[in-house]
């Protein structure tokens, strides 16, 4: 066992090492951060479940055929939201669009030739997914804000494709010091196409600059969805992230955060249901590289059916990373016997004036309660519903635009009726 | 009004009613008084249709009709009410939402419209007032939090707000301070009249001195074992529950 074993190439990464050597010298700038990041998916492959981070999602087996680049389609219909600056994106590709006040938004490949290099969001760590995005990312933008302006935008994608193809944006945001944003991202796509999309913003925060970032996934019930958030933290910066997961048939969702600024802080959140034969994966990584961080971990998953959740949650901190403080929890409920969730919560400290802890539950519904509320009146099923939206409600709530916040409670009680009517 | 046929219940194989009989008639407040254990709780968890228990024998009749084939919601749409003896902690849940949807749930089920917006919160809050409710409590998650008392009161505000024919009281007293025993016994005295009934579970004559009982009975491994008026409870005070163990056995 050990370093000497060496695995046969899947057809697969085959596939991906031609196609990155036929397409390489086309790709828009960055070329040494491709070349970098593609050498080392050259060396790892794909991992297995041999992996331990990839223990759960076993992306050589799931990653059988990398479908060709989506071609250029006409923009679907998408979530519309008041009071947000949008930036529509069909299969990947910027639509174009005015920008905000104290907002530049120009595509990558601009970006990139002005000298933007990407992946600097990811701290010590790295990942093959981020890896394969850094690689063949071509369409995206990159986002600035202005010192201590406010933005509220939305990047609205939708995918418009009739078979198997592969979409990998790259959005890299720049929030200048004590600026603030409210950066909302959402998903969506065609049921029963195999579409793959691997998709990564980052967020670079200045010091005292604030973001809250909102990621809905309704992807198509086919889509194999690799989503990434890679987020570097200022002096005294605050960023929440949240996804409310709804879509895809196979998604990881990662969450890579690092403290470079000392008394920074962040909310990392996540609300799944899983239904049919989903499987959802959120895994993250909060880095605590210098001291006085502060990080919350919560995330609630729901599963129905035979679908599996996935929650990984690793916090770390360096050896001089003294006072941080990091909470993580992560509960799950199932609503059949089938469902299944794997709860792998990590602490990496090195330090030793820390408060840290974490704690993971999976249960099914409170029988007593749903007693309670039929005894009242409630029908089963509407007490069912009344329950977990107010388990999912508690990771919603924080989101501070009332009306997003109404539209994504709503998402997920039409998930719950679709559930009785199923 | 409730009518109990020679019930049986068992819970894990473990049998816990032993042929119990009672009647409580309209307009009639009935109380049950009995040792811990004798199995009052698991009557009125039967009564209102909780699912871990069989009835292995027996009938339990609302207004004549059997309701142990009705799921626990239509039971309470037929009128019945159950305060338990612990109210259960509903986390992310705020109180008022689950006042209206418990309020509209029943309105449904009678065909009726539901309440505005605006007629429900005034609803709420004067039926609020009248117990002591902190109108501030009502934003908060149902019972997450409450003192042993404030859940009791919780209890007493839903059962004025719903109105039950029949009303199930679960030692609704235990835990409330003399003002707040007043307060939810005046509660239940404002809905008595010849159309409701009450059926209340408590170990102290102190809360009878408040809501005088029409009938009272004795509970004892599993049955009713004595049947009498509200001198029944003064006795028990004085004499305990030595003899009717010894009769049960
Ligand atoms: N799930 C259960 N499994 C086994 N025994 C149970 C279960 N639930 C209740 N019992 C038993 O049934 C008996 C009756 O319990 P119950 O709660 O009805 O008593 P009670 O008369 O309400 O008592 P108290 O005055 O203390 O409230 C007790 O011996 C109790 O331990
Ligand atoms: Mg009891």
């Amino acid at each position: 066992m050990g370093a000497s074993v060496v695995m046969m190439r899947t057809p697969a990464e085959t596939a991906l090492i031609e196609r990155f050597n036929a397409e390489k010298a086309g790709l828009p700038g960055a070329a040494e951060a491709r070349a970098e990041a593609f050498a080392r998916f050259e060396k790892s492959g794909l991992p297995s479940k041999r992996v331990e981070s990839y223990h759960y999602t076993d992306l050589r087996s799931l990653l059988r055929n990398p479908a060709p680049v989506a071609a250029d389609a006409v923009a679907a219909k998408t979530l519309k939201l008041k009071g947000f600056r949008r930036l529509g994106f069909t299969n990947g590709r910027w639509q174009g669009g005015e920008s905000a006040p104290g907002v530049s938004v120009k595509p990558l490949a601009d970006a990139y030739a002005e000298g933007l290099v990407p992946g600097l969001g990811m701290g010590q760590s790295s990942d093959v997914v981020v890896d394969l995005n850094t690689a063949f990312a071509r369409d995206g933008v990159a986002i600035e804000v202005e010192a201590g302006a406010e933005a509220r935008l939305h990047l609205a994608f939708s995918e418009n494709v009739a078979s198997a193809q592969s979409i990998t944006p790259r959005v890299i945001v720049t929030i200048r010091e004590g600026a603030s944003l409210v950066l909302v991202q959402s998903h969506e796509g065609p049921n029963a196409v195999a579409y793959q999309v691997n998709e990564m913003v980052e967020l670079r925060l200045g010091s005292q600059a604030k973001v809250e970032h909102i990621r809905l996934n309704q992807s198509g019930d086919k889509a194999m969805v690799l989503s990434n958030i890679a987020a570097t933290l200022g002096e005294e910066a605050e960023l929440s992230t949240t996804q409310l997961a709804l879509g895809g048939e196979t998604c990881r969702h990662q969450v890579f955060v690092t403290y470079q600024g000392e008394n920074a802080k962040s909310a990392i959140r996540g609300a799944t249901l899983l239904k049919g034969e989903q499987h959802h994966d959120s895994t993250l990584v909060v880095d605590h590289a210098v001291p006085h961080g502060e990080s919350r971990e919560l995330f609630r998953t729901v599963v129905d059916g035979t679908a599996q959740g996935v929650f990984q949650g690793k916090i770390i901190v360096r050896p001089h990373a003294q006072k941080t403080d990091g909470q993580m929890a992560s509960n799950a409920l199932l609503l059949s016997d089938e469902a299944g969730m794997s709860n792998k919560p990590e602490l990496e400290i090195f330090a030793d004036d820390v408060l840290c802890a974490h704690g993971a539950t999976c249960g099914a519904l409170d029988e007593n309660q749903l007693f309670y509320l039929q005894a009242r009146g409630l029908p089963k099923q509407q007490a069912e519903a009344l329950l977990v939206e107010a388990f999912i409600g508690e990771v919603l709530e924080p989101i501070s635009d009332e009306g997003l916040r109404d539209v994504l409670a709503g998402l997920v009680s039409e998930w719950m009726q679709a559930r009785v009517v199923a | 009004m409730l009518e109990i046929k020679n019930l049986h219940v068992e819970i894990d194989g473990k049998k816990i009613l032993n042929g119990l009989n009672l009647k409580v008639n309209r307009g009639e407040v009935a109380a049950i008084m009995g040792p811990n254990g004798s199995g009052k709780s698991t009557l009125s968890y039967v009564v209102a249709g909780k699912e871990d228990y069989t009835v292995t024998e027996g009938e339990i009749l609302l207004d004549g009709v059997n309701i142990l084939e009705m799921e626990p919601h239509e039971r309470a749409h037929a009128g019945l009410f159950l305060a338990f003896q612990y109210p259960l902690e509903i986390p992310g849940v705020a109180t008022m939402t689950f006042l209206k949807a418990a309020l509209n749930a029943q309105a449904k089920s009678r065909g009726e419209e539901e309440l505005s917006p605006g007629d429900f919160m005034k609803k709420v809050r004067a039926a609020s007032a009248k117990l002591g409710i902190n109108p501030d409590m009502l934003k908060r998650p149902l019972n997450v939090g409450f003192s042993g008392g404030e859940k009791k009161r919780m209890e007493i505000l839903q059962m004025a707000l719903l109105e039950p024919k029949m009303a199930i009281l679960d030692e609704t007293d235990s835990g409330l301070d003399i003002d707040a025993l007043r307060i939810v016994a005046e509660g239940v005295n404002a809905q008595r009249d010849p159309n409701h009934a009450f059926l209340v579970i408590t170990h102290y004559q102190r809360l009878l001195d408040h809501i005088r009982p029409d009938t009272v009975h004795v509970m004892a491994a599993g049955r009713i074992v004595k049947s009498g008026g509200p001198e029944i409870a003064l006795e028990l005070e004085e004499r305990g529950y030595a003899e009717y163990i010894g009769a049960a056995a």
